[in-house]
């Protein structure tokens, strides 16, 4: 557990940097909310992934998946951040963007993280027998 | 500011990872520990952006407790991951509760936050 904690602390160290990193980097003019949006589809995607590749084969130690799942990942993808944008797009009356954000980031999250899991489902059945 | 991030980010991941851990137990059906998680964090997030925004706290505070902090503390990857669970084990319910519960509920408290700590 406390060597988990430090490895999770090291994940979400270089998770929230690249986060950041990234979100000024696509930074554009618009208030569309682009770098959260592209930080929670790739997040989503990676998570997806990740967590259905290392439970099938178990090739990872446990403090390498909590690092790069729970830390890492989860500390690349942010919530917070998502919900105060949604509510400042409402309060700058642009409505309908606000809706089209909450929509594009839950149904392609959602969709990316199943295709995630499926990319790694079929790596599986293509990758060295186990 | 990267360290600030960087160092509230591991603060803000370790303290998801303990709660997660804590609350999971109680877990039914829909995860509480990341939905707890990222509707605490909404909340905070937005006292946080009302404060710097009126110039009430430096920018580290912003860096760390706001981006590093609150934004590595709730998740939306393992949101997503943990949807998906649920509608691949047939529980599409729970599954749009969740999903729904979550975002109306932490798009609410943001707004609390950004008007509380007017």
């Amino acid at each position: 557990m406390k060597i988990n904690l430090l490895f999770v602390m090291i994940g979400g160290f270089f998770g929230a940097i690249s986060r950041y990193v990234l979100g000024e980097w696509i930074q554009t003019d618009t208030v569309f909310p682009l770098g959260t949006l592209l930080v929670n589809l790739l997040g989503c995607f990676a998570m997806g992934w990740f967590l259905t590749f290392v439970g099938r084969r178990r090739i990872i130690r446990p403090e390498l998946t909590v690092m790069i799942g729970t830390g890492f990942i989860g500390s690349f993808t942010t919530f917070s951040t998502f919900s105060m944008e949604t509510i400042h797009l409402f309060q700058s009356d642009f409505i309908l963007l606000g809706i089209l954000y909450v929509l594009i980031t839950i149904i392609v999250g959602l969709l990316l993280a199943y295709f995630g899991r499926k990319v790694a489902l079929a790596n599986r059945k293509e990758g060295d027998s186990l | 500011m990267i360290w600030f991030v960087g160092l509230g980010g591991s603060l803000g991941a370790a303290t998801r990872f303990l709660l997660g851990t804590m609350l999971n137990k109680y877990q039914d059906q829909i995860p509480i520990g990341t939905w707890m998680v990222n509707v605490t964090g909404s909340f905070l997030l937005g006292g946080l952006a009302r404060l710097y925004l009126t110039n009430q706290v430096d920018d580290w505070v912003w860096f760390f407790w706001g981006v590093g902090f609150c934004g590595a503390y709730t998740t939306f990857s393992t949101f997503g991951y943990e949807t998906i669970d649920l509608i691949q084990s047939n529980q599409l319910k729970a599954a749009i509760i969740y999903v729904t519960s979550s975002v109306i509920v932490s798009v609410i408290v943001a707004a609390i936050g950004l008007s509380v700590f007017r």
